[in-house]
C-alpha cells in the first residue's frame, strides 16, 4: 500500500522514478564492518528529493551521491556522529529521518510520553474518585428498575436447569 | 450517454441523501414512524444509484471510451482487461467514487439488516450517515467529476502507471476502504448515541459486529498493501511508516481500542463515555487519512496551497465532522449514565491498559506524520520524520501491551487474581522463556533482541492456546468431555484466541526478517554463482518477451541448495512505451515460510547486471499474522451474541447461558 496513493501524485508531477535499486555493487565498501556503518547511516538520512525514502531506499541521484559522500567520511575514518554532524551541517535538519531533540522539535519526541503518562494519571484518578464517591454512598452501582429486577429472576429462573458446571 | 447516465446517478443519490439527513431526525422528533422508516429507502435506493454511476464509470473504462478525461488519462486500449477494472479506483476520481459506494453500502446493509434496531436509533444512525455522504457526494460533483468529457477526444489513452497494473493493487484498496468507511457505521451509532442521549450494553452488541467488519477489512487492506509494496517495489521493504501508511495505521490502531472497549460496553455497561469518544476518533482518523491521501498535502504543502480547491474541500469536511461530532459529545457525554465499576486488577483493567497503550500508540503515529507538516507551515522549518523515528518510539509501546495480552485474557471480569492468572500461564511463560535461551544459544550471543522478542512473541501464541486449553479443560477432563466443551465455547472466544496468536505470529515474522535478512549486492554475468543464505543462486541468461503493453527483459536464475537444483527464478524488467516508463519484477521463491528474493538492477552494455538477491526468514509470517487475526475476527463475526437479531426474552436467556458456560 506504501505508496499507491503517493505514486499517483509523483505521477502527476511527473517525478516518477523508475523502480530500480538503491546500493549500487559499485558502491560498496571494501571493509564489511565500514560497509555495515554506512549501510545504518543510510537507513537514518533522507533523501530530499524523494518522499519519505532514506538513502538506502533510493534510486535518485541525489540519494547516491550522499550515499557515496557518507562512505568517503567513513573511509576519511570520522565517527557516525561526525558523519551525521556534518550531513546536518550541510543539509540542515530536513536530512534526518530521526529528528534530534531540540526546541522546535521538544513536542514531537514529547507528546508520546505525555499521553501515556497523563492518560495513566487520569484513568488512576478517575478510578479512585468513582470509589470514593460509592464509598461514601453518593453512587450505587448500576441499579436497576422494579421490572428489570423481575426480568432477570425470571430469566435465571429459566436458565438454571441447563447450567453446567463451571 | 453512459458517462452522463452515471453523472446524473450521482446527482440522484446526492438528492437522496440530502432528504435522508433531514426527514428521518425530523421523524425521530415527532415519533413518526413513517418519516423515520424513510431513510431506510433513502439509504437503499441511495446505494442502487451510487452502485449504477461506479457501473457506468467501470464500463467506460472497460470500453477504453477515451472522450472521458478520467479514462483517457488512466486508461489504455491495450491494457490488459484486469487492470482496465482496477483502473477505476487507480486514480483520484475513480477512487473517491468508490469511497462514496462502500459508504453508500453500509448504509444500505444498515437498512437492510437493522430490523433488530429501535426504530429511532436506525433513523438517527442512517441520518449521520447521510451527512457524511453528503458531504462527499458534493466534494466528488464539485471537485472530482469522473464523468467530464473532452471535446475531441483522443484515439489513444495514457495508460495506467505502470506500478499500479498489478493484481496486488485490485484488492488493497477496496479492501481499505471497506475498512476506512467501515468505521463510519461506528461513528454514525456514535452520533446517534449522543443525540438521543441513551446509550446501554444493547447498544455495544449492535454496534460490534459493524465495527468488526470494518476491522476485518482494514487489517486485510493493510496487510495486502505491505505485501504488495513487498513485492512491486523492488527493495523488500515490507512498511516504511510512509505517511500513506500511517494514514491507514491510525484508524486501525483506534479501531482495535474501541473493538476492545465495547466488549467492556457490552458485557459490564462500563467504559460508555469513552468507547462513544473512540469511535467518534476512529472514523475521525479514517477521514483524516482521506484528507492526507487525497488532498496532496503529503507531497508538499506548497502543491497543497497552490491547488487548494480538493484540500480545502475534504479539509472543511474534516472540520465540519470531527469538530461536529466533538462538540456534541463535550454537550451531550456528560448526561450518559456511566456503570459498571470495576478493580485495576481484572479482565475490564487490561482492557483499559489496552486501550491506553493502544491509544498511545495512535497518538504517536498521529503526531510522527503531522507534526512535519505543523512545522513547515507554522515556522517555515522542514524536518524529516521517518522509520528510524517510528520504530524507537513504537516498539516500546507495543512490548508491554503483547506481554499484557495473555494475562488480560486470564482475568476475571470486575477484581481478578493476578497470582492466579500468573500460575495458569507458568507453562506458556517456562516455553518461552525456553526459547529465549535456546535462540540465544543457537545465535551464539549475538544480541539478545531478537531472541527477547521471539520469546514475548512465543509466550502471546501460547497465552492464547492455554486460555483455549484452559476453557475446554484439556488435560483435565476427559478428551470426549474436553472436545465437546471446546465446540461449545463462544465463537468469540476462539475469535479472540485467533487474533492474539496472530499478532504473536506477525511479530515472528517481523523480528526474523528483520534480524536475520540476509542479503547480496552485486554485477553478475551469465554462470556466475553467488551464495546467500545457504542457497547458491546462478545467473543462467537473459531473454526478451513482449507482454501486452510492455517489453520485457527476463534475467532466469536457478537456485541450488547443497549442489541440487531446488527451483528457478525470473525477475524481469519492463519498459512500458506509453508513459516511457520502466518497471522491475521481483521473483520470489518461497521455501517454507521463507522466500528467497530478486530484484535487478541497471544493466551494463557488456551484458552484467546488478542483481540484488535477497533470503528473507519467516518473512511469510508477517502477512500470516494478520491473516489469522482477520480469521480471528470473522470468527468473533459468526458469534451467535452477535448474530442474535432482538435481544429478545428467550435469545438473552440462551445468550447468559453461553456466558456463564464461557467464563
Amino acid at each position: 500500500m506504501r505508496r499507491l496513493l503517493a505514486v499517483l501524485f509523483a505521477m502527476t508531477l511527473a517525478l516518477m522514478p523508475s523502480v530500480t535499486h538503491a546500493v549500487q555493487p559499485d558502491e560498496i565498501m571494501a571493509d564489511p564492518a565500514q560497509e555495515a556503518r554506512a549501510r545504518n547511516l543510510s537507513r537514518e538520512l533522507r533523501c530530499m528529493v524523494c518522499q519519505n525514502q532514506s538513502i538506502d531506499d533510493s534510486d535518485a541521484p541525489l540519494a547516491r551521491d550522499l550515499r557515496l559522500l557518507v562512505r568517503e567520511r567513513i573511509a576519511a575514518g570520522l565517527t557516525d556522529q561526525q558523519v551525521m554532524d556534518f550531513l546536518v551541517a550541510r543539509y540542515g535538519e530536513f536530512v534526518l529521518l530521526k529528528p534530534r531533540v531540540e526546541g522546535q522539535t521538544l513536542m514531537l519526541w514529547l507528546i508520546p510520553p505525555l499521553v501515556l503518562f497523563g492518560g495513566g494519571i487520569a484513568l488512576w484518578l478517575g478510578n479512585r474518585r468513582r470509589r470514593e464517591r460509592v464509598a461514601g454512598g453518593e453512587v450505587t452501582a448500576l441499579t436497576l428498575t422494579p421490572e428489570e429486577e423481575a426480568r432477570i429472576e425470571k430469566l435465571i429462573a429459566a436458565e438454571e436447569p441447563q447450567k453446567k458446571p463451571v | 450517454m453512459i458517462a452522463e447516465a452515471g453523472h446524473f446517478a450521482l446527482v440522484l443519490a446526492l438528492a437522496l441523501a440530502l432528504i435522508q439527513s433531514v426527514v428521518p431526525v425530523i421523524g425521530a422528533r415527532l415519533r413518526d414512524p413513517a418519516l423515520m422508516n424513510v431513510a431506510r429507502s433513502t439509504a437503499l435506493v441511495q446505494f442502487v444509484f451510487t452502485a449504477f454511476s461506479f457501473a457506468a464509470l467501470t464500463w467506460l473504462h472497460v470500453t477504453s471510451d477515451f472522450s472521458v478525461v478520467n479514462v483517457y488519462e488512466n486508461s489504455h486500449s491495450l491494457k490488459p482487461m484486469l487492470y482496465k477494472i482496477t483502473g477505476v479506483w487507480g486514480n483520484h476520481e475513480g477512487s473517491m467514487l468508490l469511497w462514496v459506494l462502500i459508504l453508500a453500502l453500509f448504509g444500505a446493509m444498515v437498512a437492510a439488516f437493522g430490523n433488530n434496531l429501535p426504530r429511532s436509533l436506525r433513523a438517527h444512525v442512517l441520518a449521520a450517515q447521510a451527512w457524511v455522504g453528503t458531504a462527499f457526494y458534493l466534494f466528488i460533483l464539485a471537485t472530482s467529476n469522473p464523468f467530464l468529457r473532452i471535446a475531441n477526444p483522443p484515439i489513444e489513452g495514457r495508460d495506467l502507471n505502470p506500478i499500479l497494473q498489478d493484481i496486488g493493487l485490485a484488492i488493497h484498496p477496496p479492501m481499505l476502504y471497506l475498512g476506512y468507511v467501515g468505521f463510519s457505521i461506528s461513528f454514525s451509532f456514535a452520533v446517534a448515541a449522543l443525540i438521543e442521549g441513551r446509550i446501554d450494553a444493547a447498544w455495544a452488541r449492535w454496534v460490534r459486529p459493524w465495527t468488526l467488519m470494518a476491522w476485518i477489512f482494514l487489517t486485510l487492506g493493510i496487510a495486502m498493501g505491505s505485501y504488495w509494496a513487498y513485492y512491486e517495489l523492488g527493495w523488500g521493504g515490507w512498511w516504511f511508516w510512509d505517511p500513506v501508511e500511517n494514514a491507514s495505521l491510525m484508524p486501525w490502531l483506534a479501531g482495535t481500542a474501541l473493538l476492545h472497549s465495547a466488549v467492556v460496553m457490552e458485557k459490564r455497561e462500563a467504559l460508555k463515555v469513552w468507547t462513544i469518544l473512540l469511535a467518534i476518533l476512529t472514523f475521525s482518523l479514517s477521514l483524516l487519512g482521506t484528507f492526507l491521501v487525497r488532498s496532496g498535502v503529503l507531497t508538499s504543502v506548497h502543491t497543497f496551497a497552490s491547488d487548494p480547491t480538493r484540500g480545502v474541500f475534504i479539509l472543511l469536511i474534516l472540520c465540519l465532522f470531527i469538530g461536529g461530532s466533538l462538540s456534541l459529545y463535550a454537550w451531550r457525554a456528560t448526561a450518559l449514565k456511566q456503570g459498571g465499576l470495576f478493580a485495576p486488577i481484572s479482565r475490564e483493567g487490561a482492557l483499559v491498559l489496552n486501550n491506553l497503550l493502544l491509544t498511545t500508540a495512535c497518538a504517536t503515529v498521529f503526531v510522527g506524520t503531522l507534526y512535519p507538516l505543523a512545522l513547515e507551515v507554522l515556522t517555515g522549518e522542514k524536518i524529516s520524520v521517518g522509520a528510524p523515528f517510528f520504530n524507537l518510539t513504537f516498539a516500546p509501546l507495543f512490548l508491554p501491551l503483547l506481554i499484557a495480552v495473555p494475562f488480560g485474557t486470564q482475568l476475571a471480569w470486575k477484581r481478578g487474581d493476578l497470582l492466579g492468572a500468573a500460575q495458569r500461564l507458568t507453562a506458556a511463560g517456562i516455553v518461552s522463556l525456553v526459547t529465549i535461551a535456546v535462540l540465544w544459544a543457537l545465535v551464539h550471543g549475538g544480541g539478545t533482541f531478537a531472541p527477547l522478542m521471539i520469546g514475548v512473541a512465543a509466550f502471546v501464541i501460547l497465552g492464547a492456546l492455554t486460555d483455549l486449553i484452559d476453557r475446554a479443560q484439556l488435560f483435565r477432563a476427559p478428551l470426549a468431555t474436553s472436545y465437546s466443551r471446546a465446540r461449545g465455547l463462544p465463537r468469540s472466544i476462539w475469535g479472540a484466541a485467533f487474533a492474539h496468536a496472530g499478532l504473536g505470529i506477525a511479530l515472528i515474522g517481523i523480528v526474523c526478517e528483520t534480524t536475520w535478512n540476509s542479503e547480496n549486492i552485486s554485477t553478475m554475468r551469465p554462470k556466475d554463482v553467488v551464495t546467500v543464505g545457504g542457497y547458491q543462486v546462478r545467473l543462467d541468461d537473459v531473454t526478451q518477451q513482449q507482454g501486452p503493453n510492455y517489453r520485457e527483459a527476463v534475467t532466469h536464475f536457478t537456485v541450488m541448495l547443497d549442489g541440487k537444483t531446488i527451483g528457478a527464478m525470473a525477475p524481469s524488467k519492463r519498459s512500458f512505451s506509453t508513459r516511457g516508463m520502466s518497471t522491475s519484477e521481483a521473483a520470489l521463491l518461497t521455501r517454507g515460510v521463507s522466500q528467497l528474493y530478486i530484484s535487478l538492477g541497471d544493466s551494463s552494455a557488456d551484458g552484467s547486471v546488478a542483481v540484488r538477491i535477497y533470503h528473507k526468514p519467516m518473512v511469510l509470517l508477517i502477512w500470516l499474522g494478520p491473516v489469522l487475526m482477520a480469521l480471528g475476527g470473522f470468527l468473533s463475526l459468526t458469534d451467535r451474541r452477535l448474530r442474535a437479531r432482538a435481544p429478545k426474552p428467550a435469545k438473552a436467556a440462551k445468550t447468559s447461558g453461553a456466558l456463564q458456560a464461557a467464563e
